[in-house]
């Protein structure tokens, strides 16, 4: 442990702006980086570039803009306006408890325990009550089928996701994140432990059906109907304006972000580098200087999965809802039911 | 088909990663408006410019227009006789020659009905103005647009006659 | 349900008894959907009720008439050149193809013909504003599907025929390029060696766009078997162009009229496809781009040297009579029935525009179909609302 001793109130302020940092960070990258820049790049033109230096500070003048708008609550909305209000912040809420289990270094956490990965696929799930609160009162049928579509969608998915992770559970033997990226660095190839032993290797099927849940989880094309701007003109977020609208998109992006810390965590090794490298065997042996490098390994690992799914983003036109319920269930669950069977027999065998 | 078949959902990838690859390498094509701008064809139809000189205010202009925004004013003038000893000639004088940008269409005709060439097209097109009011051009205006108007284009091989305006 | 016609009093009828069927067995209730006048997917303002059943349509309508502009009424109170410039602004996208119908109804009833030259620009023009106006819609295709990259694509890309439609004409949407009696203008120098790259770089285009949208597998399973209409019903509900078609009915007006155009002066392809599908629909459009730059590239080949302006008196009076002429536009077919009383303007012009009478089919074609499906469906008919109001 770092030999520091903290008040109770300054370890919690610590925590508190750690959280913000590791939630809004991801999300302002995500979002010039990929939806600004790759997006523009993709398209042969350059993206914002006239506030600050090739558009950096372009993020600011949007979060200006929106906070300049009014709040308003559509007529029909007005008697559950308070719930109306709340449902941006429900979904919010949901990214700062996910992040709140991300390992960032050895001893960089926020809260350490061994149900890790369980909580974070619950706690995933309370944007789903968000959205359909959202899409519920908004009082609006665009808005409505958009949150209906979203719940139906995410629950479905949800089921994929957990079904891939368990492969990695198996593999690990724990539910603690810290302790799986620590399975992978201290781990082995035949023998070899030049790369560890990252699980995208030995998941590589789990990998893929994580990424594709984490896709449609996140809403982003190819699963986005629940905002199919071009049906529902913006689904559940159609009657939103302003800093709620904000919430919003923060709350989309950053958990692109947080659900892909998580992704680089399961199956790339997190914010480890192979352990072999420096003479390490167990996380205690780390130095403590992997606790200001390991974040930015893991920015970088994130950066890396955030850049494939924006890319599908971007190429790709979008399922439809029975399509993709279809997949979920008869292509997704089957194969990561044979993949957390392969899984326990090879456990088992070696 | 002897190719092996690519995966249409990896040939869209490649679509979109090749276009950011260009797009960083040989620019985008995309121009960054205030700072770079495109030249116009010199057919383009930005602005029509009057030539005041040319105008005798026959109104052809002004009955072609499709939606009616040109606004014609004039008064017949005596002008000193062109021989010494001739009667004085009765010349027309125009006061008042508006085109209202928030109307017309840029369909071109009243340059083309234009009998005298006292209309002309030039590709300049930045003249919008906060106020709707003030697109409507008088001929003091209308006549500063006569310096951007450029000579017609050479024409294609096999043209008849070398091009007029 | 007071002064509804058969045919909607039975969809409504039938409307009821689904929402009642639905009562029964689910207790749920059905629900109008209004999509449009504003919404993102009508590009435009048309509007569609439909009725849903959860995500199902049970009956869906299209009401049109927002954005009507009355151009036949104001044609009649226009001068002939005059004419031109208003019609320019039926179909946006590809308003030369909209000029060029009316001109040739007005020289047949004046009995004047454009010389070859003029005729053979006028078809260069025609099929540029045909690719200008597909590519958009390939582009826009992708938008409707949720793809955002290929319309951004077609925007880049139609810049480049757009290009050579204002150096020609001198205006980007609106050429008004088109004289009863042949063109306003010869081409400008540099004209032809300009389109020859810029079709390369549209058959470009069209590459990308077979590869990012039609190979998907994505947009396959959205397209594939979705919004078939059968050969007799498209013949029945009068569908013209590339829906017609997609169809599987060889129809094509540039090939089976005889008018003083260039296109039997290439050789070109009519594409088919016999599925009936949007996906065929869309294919089909795919295909005719690549066509018509193919027919750009062979009529640049082929320009006639000469005049492009036959002699007409510098004041048109159009004598007495009526006629007809309709032609293959980017959207179906596009006809103008013209009566002249020997005025200086048409004394009653009929406008038979493709897209009005393409929408005619949406409520056979939607009902039963998926929201998600009304967007592609809608998306692969192709309409312009300047098409379908007038």
């Amino acid at each position: 442990m770092v030999g520091v001793e903290l008040a109770y109130w300054a370890e919690s302020l610590l925590r508190v702006l750690g959280g913000l940092v590791a939630v809004l960070l991801p999300a302002g990258t995500v979002v010039y980086l990929f939806l600004f820049k790759m997006m523009s790049f993709m398209q042969s033109r350059l993206g914002p570039m006239e506030a600050g230096p090739y558009g950096s500070l372009q993020l600011f003048a949007e979060v200006g803009k929106w906070l300049q708008k009014e709040d308003i609550v559509p007529t029909n909305a007005q008697p559950e306006a308070r719930i109306f209000k709340i449902a941006p912040l429900v979904v919010l809420a949901s990214t700062f408890l996910l992040v709140a289990v991300v390992p960032f270094g050895p001893d960089a956490w926020f809260t350490d325990f061994d149900g890790g990965i369980f909580y974070a696929l619950a706690v995933s799930s309370v944007s789903v009550l968000g959205i359909l609160i959202a899409g519920w009162s908004s009082a609006n049928k665009y808005s409505l089928l958009g949150g209906l579509r979203a719940a139906g969608q995410l629950i479905a998915y949800e089921l994929p996701m957990v079904l891939a992770v368990i492969g990695v559970v198996i593999q690990a033997g724990t539910m603690n994140l810290q302790k799986i990226v620590v399975a992978q660095n201290a781990g082995e190839i035949f023998g070899w432990d030049g790369l560890g032993n990252p699980f995208l290797l030995t998941q590589f099927v789990g990998f893929l059906i994580f990424m594709i849940a984490v896709q449609a989880e996140l809403t982003q094309t190819p699963f986005d109907m629940p905002i199919a701007e071009s049906e529902l003109v913006s689904g559940y977020m159609t009657e939103y304006s302003g800093f709620r609208f904000l919430i919003f998109f923060i709350g989309e992006f950053a958990t692109a972000g947080v659900f892909s810390m998580i992704a680089s965590v399961l199956f790339l090794g997190g914010w480890g580098v192979p352990f072999a490298w420096f003479g390490w065997t167990a996380i205690d042996d780390v130095d403590n200087w992997m606790n200001v490098v390991g974040p930015l390994i893991l920015f970088t690992k994130m950066i890396i999965v955030v850049f494939f799914v924006m890319w599908v983003r971007f190429s790709y036109p979008r399922f439809r809802e029975d399509q993709l319920q279809r997949f979920a269930w008869k292509v997704l669950i089957p194969i990561s039911l044979a993949n957390i069977m392969v899984t326990a027999v090879l456990k088992v065998a070696f | 088909m002897p190719k092996p078949k690519v995966p249409g959902l990896l040939k869209g990838l490649g679509v979109t990663f090749s276009t950011l690859v260009r797009t960083a390498t040989d620019g985008a094509a995309t121009v960054q408006y205030p700072h770079e701008k495109e030249t116009p064809p010199i057919r383009a139809r930005g602005v029509i410019a009057l030539h005041e000189g040319n105008c005798t205010s026959c109104m052809l202009c002004s009955r072609s227009c499709p939606d009616w925004c040109i606004y014609i004013e004039g008064h017949k003038e005596l002008a000193p006789p062109r021989r010494a000893g001739g009667a004085p000639r009765k010349v027309n004088k125009l006061d008042r020659f508006d085109i209202d940008y928030a109307l017309c269409m840029y369909c071109g005709i009243c340059v083309e009905v234009c009998p005298f060439d006292a209309l002309f097209w030039s590709p300049e097109y930045e003249y919008s103005e906060p106020r709707i009011a003030d697109l409507l051009h008088d001929k003091s205006k209308l006549g500063e647009w006569m310096e951007t108007v450029p000579e017609a284009p050479d024409l294609e091989v096999g043209a008849d006659k070398k091009g007029k305006k | 349900m007071t002064m509804l016609g058969d045919r909607q009093q039975l969809s409504y009828i039938a409307a009821q008894a689904a929402d009642a069927r639905v009562n029964v067995e689910l207790e749920t209730e059905g629900m109008t959907l209004n999509i449009g006048p504003q919404h993102p997917a009508t590009h435009g303002t048309l509007r569609i009720v439909a009725r849903l059943d959860g995500e199902q349509v049970v009956w869906a309508e299209p009401v049109a008439g927002y954005m009507h502009r009355g151009y036949e009424k104001l044609t009649e109170v226009r001068t002939f050149p005059q004419v031109t410039a208003l019609i320019n602004r039926i179909d946006w996208l590809g308003s030369f193809a909209n000029e060029v119908p009316f001109i040739l109804a007005a020289e047949k009833l004046m009995g004047v013909e454009a010389p070859p030259r003029a005729q053979h620009i006028r078809t260069i023009l025609f099929e540029l504003s045909r690719i200008a106006n597909v590519s958009l819609f390939l582009g826009d295709l992708g938008v409707q599907l949720g793809a955002v990259t290929p319309v951004f694509f077609a925007f880049r890309d139609r810049e480049y025929v757009l290009n050579l439609i204002e150096a020609a004409t001198g205006g980007r949407f609106h050429p008004n390029f088109d004289r009863i009696g042949g063109l306003k203008d010869d081409l400008p120098a540099g004209f032809i060696d300009e389109t020859r790259t810029v079709m390369v770089k549209l058959r470009r285009f069209c590459d990308e766009i077979e590869s990012l949208l039609f190979g998907n597998e994505i947009f396959q399973s959205r397209t594939r078997g979705v919004g078939v209409i059968p050969r007799d019903v498209a013949l029945s509900y009068g569908l013209s162009g590339a829906n017609l078609r997609a169809s599987g009915v060889e129809w094509d007006l540039r090939r089976d009229q005889d008018l003083p155009m260039a296109w039997n002066k290439a050789d070109w392809k009519v594409w088919t496809h016999p599925d009936g599908d949007s996906f065929a629909r869309c294919w089909v459009r795919l295909q005719e781009v690549r066509e018509s730059t193919k027919i750009v590239d062979q009529l640049l080949d082929t320009i006639p040297a000469g005049p492009v302006m036959t002699k007409v008196p510098k004041i048109i009076k159009v004598p007495e009579g009526e006629a007809w002429v309709s032609t293959e536009n980017p959207l179906g077919e596009m006809g103008y029935y013209v009566v002249s009383k020997g005025d200086l303007g048409p004394f009653r012009v009929k406008i038979r525009s493709a897209s009005f009478n393409n929408i005619s089919i949406v409520p056979w074609v939607l009902r039963g179909v998926y929201v998600p499906d009304i967007i592609t469906i809608l998306a692969s008919l192709y309409f312009i609302l300047g098409d379908i109001d007038r």
